[in-house]
């Protein structure tokens, strides 16, 4: 409700119509991965290893073949023998093939080994129990510095690429470093130098949704996927080749997505579907279960981190490096190297260094989470800087707009930043009434920035206008927030018509050209600035007609509220030619009128925020109470605030879960202890206070409107925001994630 | 394994399936009839996003069997709007936002309904200890607890 | 001659230096030429890289313009949830 008393050049943008999708969305009629049914439909089910590391010596699927209700059984070899295996993430289509369908070696609890089509879900799951595998148990690792150790099991040999320096572990298969100054000239310089290790475990993305799909393939080579995702091309193209398909005659459908936040950007079960449909000839669908969701779709990396910072007694941060390891999984992308572009960009730094691991070990594979690799990078390095603060008896706030970076700061991975809104965010933080508020006994305040860059990628959209005046508009992001109302709103801003009379559908991948997924906050940026273009493309055409009509030349005429109008005086006396007066005869006047825009915007502009954080230690049990939260944070322009706000509001509590609760818990044998929700325990209604919100709007010059995403930076700050207050409350500071009540406790203990 | 008869209501409708012994009340409701508002999000109890009222109580569509509906009478949300009317609820949700991805909705909204039929004027802790068994991803449930909050307040100036 | 700033992990591949200069008016030329001067480069390149010109973010696009006195950084390929 920030923005209420701002003024605004705009009529439809920064308002907060009901979503296109609302009445779909609360009546139960808007269709998930799951619920969607096909003639002659079979239901595929996926065994899975339980083991962390084994050698496949052998599947024997004939008395499963023999099933009646069993109509097709795969494994490996029913995929395409083409994709080649590569180091790093070159390989990527490889590594995806060998995460869904296990090939010499199973590499995780959970990992896909073979899968069933039968005519049930119940016949499917007593199927799988008729398969027979030889396993050859080997030794695993699943802790990311046990995993570089020099004695740690080899996961895969050949799967490190270029990056990585001589005589470092198998496992460790990217390297990046970066920075810039003399780190060491720098610490020598300060009045005080504070160096800690941190460590995060991994979490997962959590979407209620588990991966659904309906898949089609026939004896044509031609083929129907709808599944739930974040991005379909991305599926098409993935699928494509892991079936050794043309992807053309592959076609995608995106169904209604019930949450993903970097976990649905790849494919896991779908290639399987259609893998099982090839071989049966018939549509089959797989839904996962829960437990198949933790142990075998992307959760985060988990973390182990150096952070070394020297400060002067003013505040003045003279020198800061950072060693980020990051545990991803038997696959190589684990994201150390944002971990370490993120971790000190919010400061103006004279010297610093920074470097990532990415370190494979026997866990699923990672996948994207929200702002990858940044949350816990922020945990360190803002931790250290709160300890430093602590020590010198400075205020927070101060200290951190002391050294925070603004337009033309050399960034820590680089270049000079554009237009930012860090310090806006700051100063605002300060500002707030919960800064000043006073704390009860017993609880600590935290404050802490966080940053995140933010992407364009791939952007096809298609506006079409109707002969009653009305638009339909064709975006290929599939819409995880909200997405649907900001398009309509941006294009009803262009064309001047009314927000309920243009109609948002997110397109199939015959229907549209290329998308990149809906990730890296770029939806209201990217597809928003592809909107906004293709309606200006389709002005332009209805103020050619009209420049026809009125016999005058195009550059004549412009565009306003909805209406042609003469440009001047001088262009000549005619009234307003409203849209629908020119779309009412186009099929007369020149054919159908659409505006398209298909490109790779490049603006996209890094965001920024600053969260405060009030929580309460009980010292008898070690639970934490988040008392109080606010959070702020540059939107460059909100284009439907409610659902900026939302954004926010979500990315603070994932944070908070991360922070408090959630973490993969393995045992000994190298299974995941906590596959279901009971013990995975993420953030529930009585846990938490409300979450305010404050929308700073420092305009992106890289968007006609303005916008930087918001999705992903409001999870960056929270697990260092929440740890600082945590720390405070508790008198003792907490390095480890999550800060559960036993650790609380022992932390307590040690403490005296 | 024989399929067992089952004759029921749902959302005043009388119905009829056959169902395997092991199939659950929410498997029936998605497969047999249809009824895909309600979802799977966990199987076990946990998450709530296959919240119905069976004879006026709420509960897990996953931890109930579809055999035991026999004779009950179910709500789900796709009986929640009253014809073209949608419930206060559902209008409050679509107007505050509280929702993103909207697949916990139907759950919430199932639950949320049930709450407010037994206590129409929760505090603010109460709806969220009520609401505590339908997990959210999106939204830090914000929004879902001021417009239930809301909802409250406009339906007991309304009656 | 344009100044390409790179990280400083892609020194070992560069004779030790983390600044070099190659002839180029956009990001796919600028590419192709940092290939050509320093041969090792094609492995980062061909992994993912993005080209930050004048602060701004390149992410993946080959067209977009370099002037010679831009400010250009090579940047790991960045990835987005």
């Amino acid at each position: 409700m920030a923005l209420d008393d701002r003024k605004s050049d705009f009529k439809f943008v920064g308002t907060r119509p009901d979503r296109p999708d609302g009445l779909d969305k609360v009546t139960g009629r808007a269709k998930f991965g799951a619920d969607a049914h096909a003639p002659g439909m079979l239901h595929g089910a996926i065994l899975r290893s339980p083991h962390a590391h084994a050698r496949i010596v052998k599947i024997d699927t004939s008395k499963a073949e023999a099933l009646k209700d069993v109509k097709a059984v795969i494994t490996r070899a029913d995929f395409s023998d083409k994709v080649p295996f590569k180091p790093g993430l070159e390989g990527e289509f490889w590594n995806v093939l060998e995460n869904v369908m296990a090939g010499e070696k199973a590499l995780y609890d959970g990992h896909a080994v073979a899968a069933v089509a039968a005519t049930s879900a119940l016949a499917a799951r007593d199927a799988l129990k008729q398969i027979e595998v030889e396993y050859e148990v080997l030794p695993h690792v699943t802790d990311v510095d046990k995993a570089m150790a020099p004695d740690a099991p080899v996961i895969r040999e050949g799967a490190a690429d270029y990056s990585v320096p001589e005589g470092m572990h198998p496992n460790v298969v990217r390297y990046h470093e970066s920075g810039h100054g003399d780190v060491e000239a720098g610490f020598a310089e300060a009045d005080l130098v504070i160096e800690d290790s941190f460590v995060t475990e991994a979490t997962h993305q959590g979407y209620i949704e588990p991966h659904a799909c309906l898949a089609s393939l026939g004896n044509d080579g031609k083929g129907e996927l709808w599944c739930c995702t974040q991005g379909h091309w991305i599926v098409q193209k993935t699928c494509a080749a892991l079936l050794g398909m043309e992807t053309s005659n592959l076609r995608v459908t995106a169904s209604e997505i019930g949450g993903g936040f970097g976990g649905k950007t790849t494919v896991f079960i779908e290639p399987v579907a259609l893998a099982l449909s090839r071989k049966a000839n018939r549509p089959v669908k797989v839904v996962m279960n829960r437990s198949e969701v933790f142990r075998a779709t992307g959760p985060t990396s988990s973390a182990s981190m150096d952070v070394k910072i020297g400060m002067k007694k003013d505040g003045t941060i003279t020198a800061a490096e950072g060693i980020f390891r990051l545990q991803g999984g038997a696959f190589p992308g684990a994201p150390g190297d944002m971990t370490a572009m993120c971790g000190f960009a919010p400061y103006n730094l004279t010297n610093v260094r920074q470097v990532g691991y990415d370190v494979m070990a026997n866990r699923p594979k990672q996948a994207a989470y929200r702002a990858p690799g940044a949350p816990m990078g922020a945990f360190a390095v803002e931790s250290v800087i709160d300890e430093l603060c602590n020590k010198l008896g400075l205020d927070p706030i101060d200290v951190r707009l002391k050294n925070a970076a603004y337009e033309g700061t050399k960034a820590s991975y680089g270049p000079r930043y554009g237009r930012i809104g860090l310090v806006e965010t700051l100063e605002a933080a300060k500002a707030h009434p919960h800064y000043a508020a006073p704390l009860k006994p017993g609880q600590g305040r935290g404050i802490a920035c966080g940053f995140w860059f933010n992407h364009g990628g791939e952007t096809s959209v298609s506006l079409a206008l109707s002969e009653d005046g009305s638009a339909q508009l064709m975006v290929g992001t599939p819409d995880i927030g909200g997405s649907r109302a900001s398009m309509a709103l941006m294009a009803a801003e262009v064309l001047g018509i009314p927000y309920e009379n243009i109609r948002v559908t997110v397109a199939d991948t015959a229907t549209l050209g290329y998308n990149d997924v809906s990730h890296g906050s770029r939806v209201t940026y990217a597809s928003g600035l592809a909107t906004i273009k293709a309606a200006r493309n389709a002005v332009e055409k209805l103020c050619e007609r009209a420049a026809a009509k009125w016999g005058i030349p195009v550059d004549a005429v412009k565009w306003e509220d909805g209406c042609a109008v003469p440009s001047g005086p001088n262009a000549g006396d005619f009234d307003p030619m409203p849209l629908a007066d020119i779309t009412t005869n186009m099929g007369s006047t020149g054919g159908p009128i659409s505006g398209h825009f298909e490109a790779t915007p490049e603006g996209a502009g890094v965001s920024f925020g600053t969260h405060i954080v009030d929580a309460e230690v009980d010292p008898e049990t070690g639970k934490t109470a988040v008392t109080r939260y606010t959070v702020i944070q540059d939107a460059g322009k909100a284009i439907h605030p409610a659902y900026v706000e939302g954004q926010y509001q979500g990315g603070a509590v994932q944070g908070i879960g991360w922070a408090l609760n959630e973490e993969y818990i393995y045992g000994e044998d190298g299974r995941l202890q906590n596959s279901i929700f009971l013990d995975y325990r993420i953030p529930v209604a009585s846990d938490l206070p409300m979450i305010d919100t404050v929308i700073v709007e420092v305009p992106n010059p890289g968007h006609p409107f303005g916008v930087r995403g918001v999705g992903e930076t409001g999870i960056v700050p929270p697990l260092a925001a929440i740890a600082n207050a945590v720390s405070n409350a508790a008198g003792v500071r907490m390095r480890q994630l999550p800060m559960s009540p036993p650790r609380i406790l022992a932390a307590l203990k040690d403490n005296g | 394994m024989s399929k067992i008869h089952v004759s029921t209501t749902v959302n005043g409708d009388t119905v009829e399936y056959l169902c395997d012994p092991r199939e659950t009340l929410l498997d029936c409701l998605r497969d047999r009839l249809n009824l895909t508002g309600a979802k799977e999000g966990c199987g076990t109890g946990d998450c709530g996003a296959c919240s119905v009222t069976v004879d006026g109580r709420l509960v897990c569509s996953c931890l109930m069997l579809g055999a035991e509906a026999e004779g009950g009478q179910i709500e789900t949300v796709e009986g929640m709007a009253d014809g073209e009317e949608l419930h206060p609820l559902q209008k409050k949700f679509i107007e505050y936002a509280a929702l993103q991805c909207g697949v916990c909705t139907p759950g919430v909204l199932v639950a949320a309904k049930a709450l407010l039929e037994k206590n129409p004027d929760p505090t603010e802790e109460e709806t969220r200890y009520w609401l505590a068994g339908n997990l959210c991803r999106c939204t830090g449930y914000d929004k879902i607890i001021r417009a239930v909050m809301d909802t409250a307040a406009e339906m007991r100036e309304a009656s | 001659m344009v100044e390409v700033n790179l990280w400083s992990g892609l020194r070992s591949l560069t004779g030790g230096r983390q600044v070099v200069e190659v002839e180029a008016s956009d990001t796919g030329e600028l590419l192709r030429e940092l290939v050509r001067a320093y041969p090792a480069l094609q492995g980062p390149i061909d992994a993912g890289v993005s080209v930050a010109v004048d602060g701004r973010i390149i992410a993946g696009s080959l067209n977009e313009p370099i002037r010679p006195d831009s400010e250009v950084y090579l940047m790991q390929r960045l990835r987005g949830g």
